[in-house]
């Protein structure tokens, strides 16, 4: 007995050796990085855009409130024909909204509660949405009845699908899970083209790369990480680390050269992809809740985030400030998305309500 | 007393000698625990993150109908005779018979049970007001029906808990934080023996893995923030006010509290201070002194500090028989302060019909605390309400109040807390930390080897972004047309849509990158009118096509695969690119790869012409009279329209 105990407590003692150099071989890697990427921090981001004239005042008020859902609000997304929202709710229920008029166009009841995530496809005729029920089901717009009659079930994930987008094309879904992997979907084979392993925490949000070809897109994950995929390959491409908690929303910069994120340490962060790094911090001390979504405005000088403290707070990404605060939702604000002309922004939030401000 | 009592409530099965304690509410109090963990199977959890956004007696979860133990055994025998709970000296008889000891026992059989068996229920007649006899029977049935309550076995109701009479903390080190559920959970030795609040320690299983939880994190920061409050001589001035023939014990104003968040916070302006009171208030840190909606306003409301104990960081999830205890009691005081509120005393009855067989017990319960609260110092008693109140005010909210206890359920469920199971990621972390490390140094291997561009260039770029487009970005620069959204006219997206002309905003951001040129449909139509001037239209038919390809459900790619390949790239195209030959030996391997082609098997050449045409022909476009003709043209036009409009206002 004692000898077979033996070779055990080897076994465990080599196992406790290899992770501990493991840890070191990390921690050397991350310090030697940090030297590297140091060399090249030559200048702040605020620094260069010293030049540019303070924004003192943004004109944005609210100006529709869309009422219907009986939960809350997790996620919104703007139709491409600029008026419309999908939007989908703890409720069970997506709802389709003609934003401009407030009028509720569809309902469609899903079999499941917890909708996590929607998106509109780009032809704007179809509807891809799931949750908690692990799948991605897609919906064609038509009447309500046969919107329900003629749904389709295109992917399965192992944990909640936390998040959806059609990259480029109505054949295609990009989804992100809890079960921490991304996959591609063949909508009319539910066919998986490639999925995406690499996180070690749930994915909980993704953004399609605004480049020519859209072969690439970023992940946000529960692992505080922010990965760039290259979807031929599968392969992640860049990381980017730094948060301190869940990473809730990444978006890339409308130059496709940067990122955003917005996480539960209640800060909202830059990244450069030319230069590999943070460039900026999105913070201040009386912010003390997580952010949930973030966009940028067309010209990437806006970022709207979306905080679990009700607020949406505007911030200058070049000078690194906050230029002001939206009031209005009376729960966590889930979901903040620029509207495709970039006249309008939407927010969708735990008081069941969606609000559009200009 | 107090101390035997809760000890008693959370020890029950294991320590045997606490029967030894005043027996009455002894018993009474972990004997209502257990038909009602049995009750409600699958507690808080649920209600907290599934439960809707309501507060009141949470819907979900709130009706479970009482539904046989989990070992089957039927609940019909003894079952209740429910009393209308009215008569103090009604007899409740509230049972459900185990297994073993089955149908036809009279429930007050069960000494006969087994300590051990996991099946027994506590069946037990109680005379409300004469229990002593009976109750020693059921305290001996106790023991095992924790085990059939299953692992959330939340030592339910009993917890009497001590909380001094000076909010001023005590550090009562959060007791329940580790403990897994139901052990020890010890409430700290009371300077003044007071028994408060019912609510249990029945936390999350969780335990330690809460430490980093998207809530536990906002509360240590605000706790941090309530503490400094609480400093001596630099936080809010805290005072015991003088009233007509009272005293209104600790309290603060509410300008005095946004005035100190003004000068001790970075915040902008008392907007923003009161809201950020306002948050404090409505996770229960501070609370008005005698209002349920939690919030602050700027004035001379009294405002009072929530207690430590109470604190939601301790991760309450306090059951809906510790609220119904709450109400009862609440009604037994004969004080105007501690009135219910309907809305109250509509959950009181829905709580009352929903516990109809048990609620002997509850009222039992309610009384005992009653009895002792009584006792307290009156200025102390004031205070202990009024915090146990916001406790409530919190966990079970006014109606069109926040419920600040829910939890997103993305995060609940990667903690593997939510009901409806977890999710694989957190597991997945734990079970391999050393692939997890082989990943990350992997990645900072690959960060490395990456060649980047300074800082400075990158932040430029930026700026240079901006300085490009900030007349496109409507919240910087009005557009040319007004907003619809500002305005309620249509007028800019009808103009849009069914105008043939193309604002000249619109054909100067054709200049500034391809990707710009082609993602407008009349700039791609133009691009291709110049390219066929200048016979290369074959690049972009060329790249448009692959794109296009790319688009295609799966079904339809090997056939456009082999069209594209035919049309352009063969030996005998009728179309050939201008592609170098390497790209397309990799083409040519991708479209013939026995795996059979993907979508993505002529990227490299495609992103070859891209930049032929970007280097190229995009260059002499932006230079040639096709483009400046148009662009004066649509000028030209612009320069009409407003006179238009003029006219037209």
């Amino acid at each position: 007995m004692s000898e077979a105990a033996v070779p055990a407590s080897n076994a465990n003692a080599n196992a406790t050796e290899k992770m501990a150099s493991l840890v070191r071989e990390a921690e050397n890697l991350k310090t030697k990085l940090e030297e590297e990427r140091q060399k090249l921090n030559d200048v702040n981001l605020s620094n260069i855009a010293e030049r540019l004239e303070q924004i003192a005042y943004v004109n944005i008020k609210p100006r529709k409130v869309l009422k219907g859902h009986q939960a809350k609000v997790l996620c919104t997304d703007w139709s491409p024909d600029k008026r419309h929202i999908i939007s989908s709710s703890q409720d069970g229920r997506l709802i389709i909204w003609d934003a401009f008029t407030t009028n509720k166009e569809h309902a469609v009841t899903m079999p499941t509660t917890w909708i996590m995530a929607c998106a509109y496809a780009p032809s704007g005729n179809f509807v891809a949405c799931g949750g908690l029920d692990n799948k991605v089901t897609v919906y064609p717009i038509t009447s309500d009845e046969e919107m329900a009659a003629k749904k389709r079930t295109v992917g399965t994930h192992t944990s909640y699908m936390s998040c959806c987008i059609y990259p480029n094309s109505d054949q295609q879904i990009l989804t992100g899970s809890g079960d921490s992997t991304c996959a591609l979907w063949d909508v009319e084979s539910g066919q998986l083209l490639q999925s995406f392993h690499g996180h070690s925490g749930d994915v909980m949000a993704i953004d399609l790369a605004p480049n020519e070809t859209g072969n690439t897109f970023v992940s946000g994950s529960c692992d505080r990480m922010a990965f760039i995929w290259d979807m031929r390959s599968g392969h992640v491409v860049q990381s980017f680390e730094g948060h301190q908690s869940d990473v809730n929303s990444v978006k890339f910069h409308p130059c496709g050269d940067a990122i955003a994120t917005g996480s539960d340490d209640s800060s909202c962060r830059l990244y450069d992809m030319r230069a590999d790094r943070e460039v900026a911090v999105f913070a201040k001390e009386s912010i003390i809740f997580g952010v949930n979504s973030v966009d940028f405005s067309v010209s990437g000088r806006l970022l709207f985030a979306g905080y679990n403290d009700y607020t949406v707070n505007l911030w200058d990404t070049l000078k690194s400030e906050r230029v002001c605060l939206l009031y209005g939702h009376e729960n966590k604000v889930s979901c903040v998305q620029v509207s495709p002309d970039g006249t309008a922004l939407s927010t969708g939030s735990w008081d069941y309500t969606i609000r559009v401000w200009a | 007393m107090v101390t035997m009592n809760s000890e008693a409530d959370k020890t029950q099965a294991t320590n045997a000698s606490s029967t030894a304690a005043p027996a009455k509410t002894d018993c009474t109090s972990s004997n209502s625990s257990d038909p009602l963990a049995v009750a409600i199977p699958e507690p808080q959890s649920a209600t907290a993150v599934v439960g809707g956004g309501g507060g009141g007696v949470a819907p979900g979860t709130a009706t479970p109908s009482p539904t046989p133990l989990s070992n089957g055994s039927n609940n019909g025998t003894g079952s209740s005779v429910s009393p209308a709970a009215t008569g103090a000296g009604a007899v409740a008889t509230a049972a459900s018979a185990p297994a073993a000891a089955a149908a036809g026992t009279t429930s007050a059989s069960p000494p006969a049970s087994n300590p051990a068996t996991a099946s027994t229920s506590t069946a037990s007649v109680v005379g409300a007001k004469t229990a002593a006899a009976t109750t020693t029977s059921s305290s001996s049935a106790t023991s095992s029906s924790t085990a059939a309550a299953g692992s959330k076995q939340s030592g339910s109701s009993g917890g009497l808990l001590t909380v001094s009479g000076n909010h001023h903390h005590h550090h009562h080190a959060h007791p329940q934080q580790s403990a897994a559920g139901q052990s020890a959970a010890q409430p700290p030795q009371p300077p003044t023996a007071t028994a408060l609040a019912v609510p249990s320690a029945s936390h999350h299983q969780r335990g330690g893995k809460n430490e980093d939880a998207p809530n536990i994190l906002v509360y240590k920061k605000m706790e941090a923030i309530i503490e400094k409050m609480q400093a001596e001589s630099t936080g809010v001035a805290v005072r015991t006010v003088k009233a007509f023939m009272s005293k209104v014990p600790s309290v603060f104003t509410g300008a005095d509290l946004v005035a100190w968040i003004l000068k001790n916070f970075d915040v902008e302006d008392v907007t923003e201070a009161l809201h950020f009171a306002h948050l404090l208030s409505s996770h229960g840190y501070i609370f008005p002194i005698d209002d349920h909606a939690l919030t602050v306003k700027n004035d001379g409301t009294f405002y009072r500090f929530q207690t430590p104990y109470f604190w939601p960081s301790n991760c309450w999830e306090p059951e809906n028989t510790d609220y119904a205890v709450y109400l009862c009691k609440r009604t037994m005081q004969n004080k105007t302060r501690l009135e219910l509120a309907d809305y109250e005393a509509e959950n009181l009855a829905k709580l009352q019909k929903m516990f109809s067989r048990k609620w002997e017990f509850i009222f039992m319960q309610a009384e005992s605390q009653s009895k002792v609260a009584k006792k307290r110092d009156k200025l102390e008693r004031k205070v202990l309400d009024s915090q146990e109140r916001a406790f409530w005010d919190v966990h079970r909210p006014m109606p069109g109040c926040v419920n600040t206890t829910e939890i997103d359920i993305k995060k609940a469920y990667r903690r593997g807390g939510s009901s409806h199971g977890t999710g694989s990621a957190g597991a997945s972390l734990a079970k391999n930390p050393v692939e997890q490390l082989t990943r990350i140094i992997a990645l900072r291997k690959q960060k490395l080897e990456r060649r980047t561009i300074k800082v400075s260039k990158a932040a430029e770029a930026l700026v240079a972004y901006y300085d490009q487009y900030n007349e496109f970005d409507y919240f910087i620069t009005s557009p040319e047309l007004p907003n619809p959204w500002q305005t309620d006219s249509t007028e800019m997206w009808d103009t849009e849509k069914n105008s043939k002309e193309v604002p000249v905003r619109r054909v100067k951001r054709w200049a500034f990158s391809l990707r710009e040129l082609l993602n407008d449909a009349i700039g791609r139509e133009q691009f291709t009118k110049f390219l066929e001037k200048e016979y290369s239209g074959e690049n972009l038919k060329f790249w448009e096509s692959v794109q296009e390809m790319k688009a295609l459900p799966q079904s339809e790619i090997k056939e456009a695969i082999q069209k594209i390949w035919q049309e352009f790239l063969a030996p005998e195209a009728p179309c050939p690119v201008n592609v170098d030959s390497k790209s397309v030996e990799l083409a040519r391997e991708a479209v013939n790869s026995p795996s059979g082609p993907n979508r993505w098997c002529f990227d490299v050449a495609a992103s070859h012409v891209y930049h032929l045409m970007k280097s190229d022909s995009y260059s002499r476009y932006l230079r040639s009279d096709m483009y400046k003709d148009y662009l004066n043209c649509s000028r030209k036009k612009i320069k009409s329209i407003p006179n238009l409009f003029g006219v037209k206002r």
